[in-house]
């Protein structure tokens, strides 16, 4: 087994969200970044496990800057057995898809999170899949191997399915998938001499671009209600919000 | 240049989001002076079909053949762009929800299309089309610009309230070749009937820590039945098993954005708030005044929400009665 993880760099999840240069450009100072939570814990942990089964290998990819190693040694501490940095910055989905697509073949799997939690984009594993031509399951909660087919389960609107899909697949991950591991020692030691491959980027073109920021609406003073007057709360749920 | 909208079924009939889409396209269509076409995939009577005239669609390309009984992204993305293509749409329009997270990339490619995912807003701008949507798990807001001559837009789920005029759509039967499918789809299971799924309910009601235990949700349940509402929970009550993964909402959960959002003993951490800080209004029922989830809440109850949930439900219901 051959499994390509996709990890992306993200601002830690307490951090308070900033712009400067005149809303245009997100605050890195003073923030902490993190592998996307979806990437680690879901789809990088899977991957591991299923090594850890079957046998096989377990590769890291990112797009990003130099300063995303710390983060992809992480992702190596965890058990991954090797990386792929290309190098360039993530301007959008597009364009990270295609950088991807150019190292991903000879897989037998590519796994994905579901979303980045700083741009919330979820169609990277859409572009990947489409790209490479190879089937798509999105939002995958379960994921088992028999053989050279997979059977997974996946979220749909209102409900679950379960599919059996046969390799090589593009899946994104999501909760249930796995439990996070936390890296140990060793894990830690191992993680320093494993190969981090570096690539140059290919051409290819952003398909969107971000023009401005902004912080949503400060909330006014919260109304306090007696816990004696649920009425009232009902009335002001129906008559001022309008929300029942 | 026409505006094209996949107009997703489930098991023949068009939901809200469906709706939504649909409304929000012709929007786009109208704003530009032209047609919104929708494509519709898998079995449907005429009848909806001809509905969507009324949020808008002109037209609907109805592809009915056994290829595209079921729903596979790959069969499914291809019938959009060559859907695209027949209509001359230079913007097309899904829904940001489960189906169309898988659909909307694999479109992009298929046109060669800029993506923005999850809008929120009407596009501004003509030919450079720019276009609002929730960043940072809700903690804040991008304006996007979506480059490229071909473009699509997912749209979240409970952003625009469909309005429904006069009107009915021609239906014409459309019948590409079909790509691929996925998978084999072994099993489907939707939630039991009645109840709406979290990302698309407008009334929420969820419970925390706080609720100290599975063998108390009777007072979460039932105030949400009374009001009709879906039932949410916080990460840990999902991570040590009192309620089921699905319900989990938040950074690493869900995200949702109903008309209102009812929180039960749950402190309001920051990771929880990205969640839910899209909701239009937020009620907080907590024992402690400090919690910070009192900042981010338009009402709130200091109270015992055992003392606090029983007598709003009731309130609820008398509510109903007059
Ligand atoms: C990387 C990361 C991601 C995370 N993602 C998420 C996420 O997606 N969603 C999420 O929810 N959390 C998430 N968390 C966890 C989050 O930080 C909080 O720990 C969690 O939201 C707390 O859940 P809670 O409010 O139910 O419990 P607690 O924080 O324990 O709060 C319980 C609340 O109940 C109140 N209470 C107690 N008894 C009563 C009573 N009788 N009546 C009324 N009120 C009462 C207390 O005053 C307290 O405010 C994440 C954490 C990390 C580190
Ligand atoms: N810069 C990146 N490098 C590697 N993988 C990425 C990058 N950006 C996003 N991904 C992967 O794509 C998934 C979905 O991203 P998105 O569609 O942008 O929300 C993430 O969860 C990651 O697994």
């Amino acid at each position: 087994m051959k499994i390509l993880v996709c990890v992306s760099k993200v601002p830690d999840t307490t951090t308070k969200i900033a712009f400067t240069d005149n809303n245009t450009k997100f605050n890195e100072a003073g923030v902490q970044f993190i592998a996307n939570p979806y990437d680690e814990w879901y789809a990088l942990v899977r991957a591991v496990e299923l090594k850890e089964q079957l046998g096989g290998e377990v590769c890291v990819i990112n797009v990003g800057p130099a300063a995303n190693e710390q983060v992809i040694r992480k992702c190596l501490a965890i058990g991954a057995d090797k990386a792929i940095r290309v190098d360039a910055e993530p301007s959008d989905a597009l364009f990270v898809a295609k950088q991807i697509a150019a190292q991903a073949s000879g897989y037998d799997m590519i796994l994905l999170g579901k979303e980045t939690i700083d741009y919330n984009g979820s169609v990277l594993g859409g572009m990947l899949a489409e790209l490479l031509d190879l089937p798509y399951v999105s939002l995958s909660s379960k994921l088992e191997m028999d053989g050279t087919s997979a059977t997974i389960t996946r979220d749909i609107e209102g409900g679950k399915e379960v599919l059996k899909v046969s390799t090589p697949f593009v899946a994104s991950a999501q909760k249930g998938m796995a439990e996070a591991r936390i890296p140990n020692m060793r894990g830690i030691m191992q993680a320093r001499s494993k190969p981090l491959e570096v690539v140059a980027a290919v051409d290819a073109q952003p398909g969107s671009k971000v023009q401005s920021y902004a912080l949503p609406e400060a909330k006014g003073d919260v109304k306090l209600i007696d816990p004696e007057q649920m009425d009232e709360l009902v009335r002001l749920l129906h008559e001022e919000a309008k929300v029942i | 240049m026409s505006v094209l909208v996949y107009a997703e079924l489930t098991e023949g009939q068009t939901k809200k989001s469906t709706l939504e889409a649909v409304y929000y396209g012709a929007q786009i269509a109208q704003k530009r002076g032209t047609d919104c076409v929708a494509v519709a995939i898998g079995p449907a009577d005429e009848g909806v079909l001809q509905g969507l005239g009324a949020y808008g669609a002109s037209k609907v390309l109805h592809a009915s053949g056994e290829a595209f009984a079921q729903f596979q992204s790959r069969t499914y993305a291809k019938a959009i762009a060559d859907a695209a293509s027949q209509a001359g749409a230079d913007i097309v329009v899904l829904s940001h929800n489960s189906s169309g997270k898988a659909l909307a990339g694999r479109v992009a490619i298929r046109l060669d299309a800029g993506l923005a995912s999850g809008v929120s807003g009407m596009p501004s701008g003509e030919g450079a089309l720019t276009v609002r949507k929730p960043v940072f798990s809700g903690k804040a807001f991008a304006e996007v610009e979506v480059l490229g001559d071909k473009k699509v837009l997912s749209l979240n789920p409970n952003s625009f309230q469909p309005q429904a005029g006069e009107g009915s759509a021609a239906v014409e039967a459309f019948n590409p070749d079909a790509a691929p499918a996925d998978a084999e789809v072994l099993k489907r299971e939707t939630l039991s009937g009645d109840v709406v799924p979290l990302p698309e309910a407008e009334l929420v009601v969820s419970g925390g820590r706080g609720l100290k235990g599975p063998e108390n949700w009777g007072i979460v349940e039932e105030l949400a039945q009374a009001l009709g509402a879906t039932t949410a929970c916080s990460r840990p009550v999902a991570d040590t098993g009192w309620r089921p993964h699905h319900e989990h909402v938040g950074q690493t959960g869900v995200a949702i954005k109903p008309n209102l959002y009812i929180a039960i003993g749950i402190s309001g951490a920051i990771q929880h708030l990205a969640g839910v800080n899209q909701s239009k209004t937020i009620v907080v029922i907590n024992k402690d005044p400090e919690a910070p989830f009192f900042k981010a809440a338009d009402y709130g109850v200091v109270g015992d929400a055992f003392d606090v949930v029983p007598r709003l439900t009731e309130a609820v219901k008398r509510q109903q009665q007059s």
